[in-house]
């Protein structure tokens, strides 16, 4: 026991780990058609690590492997939400990788090690750490972009994800080196005390500032570092870029905050790293949602909708305080929910042979489906931010934190362009609502889907009447994680 | 019997029966959907009017309150209660909701539960916008709103519907959108409220007054719509469906002239006297040109929309002259126009779904195939230019008489509307109406049945009772205008 008790923080990725390599090897002795095993122990590791989670919560903060990891609330918050995100995304694709080859264990066992990864990233607190969970999550995520070897777009996706990927990861350990050549450290919670000293008197503080901003905007996916993601969400199986498009927004989170807020927190350098994010915020809500209008494939749409949101997102982080970092953990979670719904229905409308990722796709889908309409009615004006929906309150605590940390004319801003982005969407609205159906398949999702799909469209509505429910799980746990 | 739940009755009464109305899914169960939502619109008026009886017309503050914490780590609560404006308000919401399912009992076949669901949904929410007492809740109500109507604009209305739609949408949503940004503001330098009534004691000073008023001013001004920013509303008016457009121009316009009385008055009282003049300068712009306007249109509905707009001038120049006279005329003019212009297009209404033409050159002679439904038309159309003895002349004589004690000017342009609206009105009506039989169709137009005089009936009581005896609304109000007025006499600067 004296060996496994120190280990208690890390429960939840050994747990993951162990069910991982055996998933890997029980699915060598499965048949395709009997695929269903993987896929029910997947979810079972999956539920595993939830209840392991849920149950050795604390709000103590707490480390284990000298340092290098930390458990607090914040990280067992956005793993809870990871791993129903992961468990979501499991069942709205299942049906889809089915029908198109997919269904094999490597899809399973690499979702798993994403997973993996993004937990670890989550509960980083040594550069080193961050740096293993982001390649452990972003190589499993190169190649389930290219797990349909055949088709053309989706290597080219995965082999831009690949090298900008790979770019990313450079500028990030770069900055990292200068960071460990300026304070001898790469122990986050140290690095913060000595930043603290130092002040921003140092250079080569603020030359690794600059890197690893650049970094983090490529793996956020902000402008001017957005270039890979329309390719990428467009190229890659739907499946995958639902998954892309959800639970790696949390880890890079917790990314951001474990860097920026926790490790470069110190009051001189968040001015310095403000400034950047103001001008990362600001291009991403121009370029996002201008160019979404231009749009006429959905995924597409999406891809240019989620940069708009990473400048919204930013918004909150960038105000620097513990409000800016609650409103940017609500948003984030928020945006990961409307997201598994908005690229679920495109798997819910494709079929063996067809795509439903065309805007032309959505036409009339008020008469094929009306309660499929409606649910994508609650999500786009979810997205564009619309009460009584939960994306309307992501928007207003980000605001809010913005104004509060006296960026009022970025907040009218933002607002404008959230007008811009509103166009978009309501012609999704207006091509279900408005246009006569040209497809008349019939809309018969499996069972799981169907129910899980409408949870996920009444979440988003849930939430828009009753906010607090999330905004309160939010706020204390990045009050337990960084206050003090 | 228990009075703090009555408005949460007003606001979910029809909610919850829209849903019901949903559920009954396909057109196969139009019947049942009629039905269901009849029942609903009906409870939801008879839930209201506990409110009318039980109100104190003598007391100061809001009444009927009901407070709830609702989103607790960000101090927003949901905080229930009306005055005498808000009181009549809800009463001509939950009213208009009866007659607008009537109105469409059979002439709405497509997607017919999708249709009444609307309108209740949408009735419920602006009976929460005028409940409201925390900004939060008012902003999320009042946004809220805006789903309905794109929904109901876009799949029933005319050929250019899409247009109008979005149109509608996005022009509303930009004045909004800064409202929140105020709004936000506001919560920050009151330390975390989001209290109307802790607004209403909060000291500013006159430049965050001023920016505040703005960005409320684009929100409202969208709504009313005052001039320039009044363009959508034609377009949506004549694209709308006959029920849509009744309940655009009788409510939906009403909330940004109450959005002025609730929030932009009271909150910012200097801001608002700082610019009275201009509000003032674009409600007689809207007065006289926009009835000028009115005066050329070639097709009925864009005619009754465009004096939509100039009797909403009087409303803001009502508000804007900060007189017991000019405010107390204001409401009523609010509520004038909401039975007036509901019956207009309601009018506009049977005589489209006879001849699917709205120009009014197709017309002429109505009067010889359908002799009650002219009689009823001209009720209305005198209440349009303003007769004494039906409503409309009750509005439009207080605010001239509010408007003579502010400003010799603005009551000679305002009382030019007496002219210019009869003008219009009733040129309008001689064209349709009287003279020679225009065509054949007209001539086989059948007189209206006993669903729409019943409709018509009722708004044509509510013209001639709120004409000839305007004192129960007069009376409803004094209180809380004078309530009002003293909040705007008081200057907030620090």
């Amino acid at each position: 026991m004296q060996y496994i008790q120190p280990l208690l923080p890390a429960y939840p990725e050994l747990f993951l780990l162990g069910m991982t390599c055996m998933i890997l090897i029980v699915d060598l002795f499965v048949s395709d058609d009997s695929r269903i095993v993987t896929y029910a122990l997947t979810q079972l590791a999956l539920g595993g690590c939830l209840v392991i989670t849920w149950i050795t919560s604390s709000a103590e903060v707490s480390y284990t492997f000298s340092g290098m990891f930390v458990d607090d609330l914040m990280s067992d918050v956005l793993k809870l939400t990871v791993y129903v995100a992961v468990m979501v995304m499991l069942v709205y694709s299942r049906p889809y990788v089915a029908v198109r080859g997919m269904l094999r264990g490597e899809f399973f066992t690499l979702a798993l090690f994403a997973t993996l990864g993004m937990m670890i990233m989550i509960s980083a607190n040594h550069l080193l750490t961050l740096y293993l969970g982001l390649e452990l999550m972003s190589l499993a995520l190169y190649s389930m972009v290219a797990l349909q070897r055949d088709s053309t777009t989706a290597t080219e996706a995965a082999m831009k994800y690949f090298v900008l990927g790979a770019l990313a990861s450079g500028m990030l350990l770069y900055g990292m080196s200068m960071l460990y050549g300026a304070a001898g450290t790469l122990e986050i919670t140290r690095l913060a005390a000595i930043v603290v000293e130092r002040g921003t008197t140092d250079l080569v503080l603020v030359f690794a500032l600059v890197f690893i901003v650049a970094g983090l905007g490529f793996k956020l996916g902000a402008v001017p570092f957005h270039m890979w993601l329309p390719d990428v969400y467009h190229g890659a199986p739907t499946a995958v870029t639902l998954f892309i498009g959800t639970a790696p927004k949390l880890s890079a989170f917790a990314f951001i905050m474990r860097l920026l807020a926790q490790g470069l927190g110190a009051d001189l350098l968040v001015q310095e790293w403000q400034q950047m994010l103001v001008v990362m915020a600001v291009l991403s809500l121009a370029v996002g949602n201008i160019t979404a209008i231009a749009q006429t494939n959905l995924k597409r749409m999406l891809a240019y909708s989620t940069i708009g949101h990473m400048g919204f997102l930013l918004l909150g982080i960038l105000a620097g305080d513990l409000v800016g970092y609650s409103a940017g953990m609500f948003y984030v979670v928020v945006y990961v929910l409307m997201s598994l719904g908005s690229f679920g229905m495109i798997m819910v409308l494709s079929r063996a042979g067809f795509e439903a990722e065309n805007l032309e796709d959505f036409k009339g889908l008020n008469q094929r489906s009306p309660w499929y309409a409606f649910i994508m009615l609650l999500l786009m004006f979810s997205m564009a931010g619309v009460p009584p929906t939960a994306g309307f309150y992501a928007k207003l605590v980000v605001l809010q934190a913005a104004v509060y940390a006296g960026y009022v004319w970025l907040a009218v801003v933002a607002v404008l362009f959230s007008l811009i982005g509103a166009f978009y969407y309501l012609r999704l609205v207006k091509l279900m609502y408005f246009d006569a159906p040209e497809d008349s398949a019939p809309i018969a999702p499996r069972g799981d889907v169907h129910v899980l799909m409408s949870l996920n469209g009444l979440a988003v509505l849930f939430l828009g009447i009753f906010p607090g429910w999330l905004m309160a799980p939010c706020i204390e746990a990045i009050q337990r994680s960084f206050a003090g | 019997m228990p009075t703090e739940n009555l408005l949460n009755l007003a606001i979910w009464t029809p909610i919850a029966f829209g849903l019901l109305v949903l559920a009954t899914g396909s057109d196969r169960n139009a019947p049942a959907a009629r039905a269901i939502a009849l029942a609903g619109a009906v409870l939801g008026f008879a839930v209201t009017l506990p409110l009318y009886t039980g109100f104190r017309p003598e007391l100061n503050g809001f009444q009927f309150a009901y407070s709830q914490p609702w989103i607790e780590s960000f101090n927003v609560n949901y905080d229930l209660g009306i005055d005498g404006i808000s009181l009549l308000l809800i009463l001509l919401n939950s009213f208009t909701t009866v007659l607008v399912v009537i109105a469409g009992w059979d002439v709405i076949r497509t997607r017919v539960a999708q249709y009444l669901a609307s309108f209740l949904f949408l009735s419920g929410f602006m009976n929460g916008v005028f409940c409201a007492l925390d900004a939060l809740l008012f902003y999320v109500f009042f946004e809220a709103t805006l789903i309905p109507m794109f929904i109901i604009i876009g799949v029933w209305g005319g050929p250019n519907r899409v247009y109008a739609a979005v149109k509608f949408f996005l022009y509303t949503l930009l004045g909004s959108l800064l409202t929140l940004v105020a709004l936000i503001y506001l919560y920050n330098v009151s330390d975390g409220s989001f209290s109307l009534a802790d607004y209403y004691q909060l000291p500013l000073s006159l430049e965050a007054q001023t920016l505040i008023f703005i960005a409320f001013f684009l929100a409202f001004a969208v709504k009313v719509p005052m001039w320039p920013v009044h363009t959508w509303l034609p377009d949506a008016h004549v694209e709308a469906p006959t029920g849509g457009s009744v309940v655009l121009a009788a409510i939906m316009l009403k909330l940004g002239a109450y959005g002025f009385i609730r929030l932009s008055l009271p909150i910012l009282p200097d801001a608002s006297h700082v610019m009275a003049g201009f509000v003032i300068a674009l409600s007689l712009i809207a007065v006289v040109y926009i009835g000028l306007v009115a005066l050329v249109q070639a097709d009925l509905k864009k005619l009754i929309a465009y004096s939509s707009i100039s009797h909403m001038g009087f409303v803001t120049l009502g508000i804007f002259i900060f007189n017991a006279h000019g405010l107390e005329g204001a409401v009523m003019q609010m509520i004038s126009h909401g039975f007036v212009s509901g019956a207009l297009f309601l009018c506009v209404g049977v005589l489209y779904d006879r001849m699917h033409t709205r120009l009014i050159a197709d017309y002429g002679g109505v009067v010889n195939s359908m002799p009650v439904f002219a009689a009823l038309f001209m009720l209305f159309a005198m209440a349009n230019s303003g007769l004494p003895g039906t409503s409309g002349f009750v509005g439009e004589f207080l605010v001239v008489v509010g408007a003579v004690k502010a400003s010799f000017w603005y009551a000679a342009a305002a009382a030019t509307t007496l002219v210019f609206g009869a003008a219009y009105t009733l040129w309008m009506y001689k064209r349709v109406i009287f003279g020679a039989v225009a065509n054949e169709h007209v001539a086989t137009l059948t007189e209206i049945n006993v669903r729409e005089f019943l409709v018509l009936g009722l708004l044509a009581a509510a013209v001639l009772a709120m004409g000839l005896y305007p004192n129960p609304f007069a009376e409803t109000l004094h209180t809380s205008v004078n309530d009002l007025l003293a909040h705007v006499a008081q200057s907030k600067i620090p």
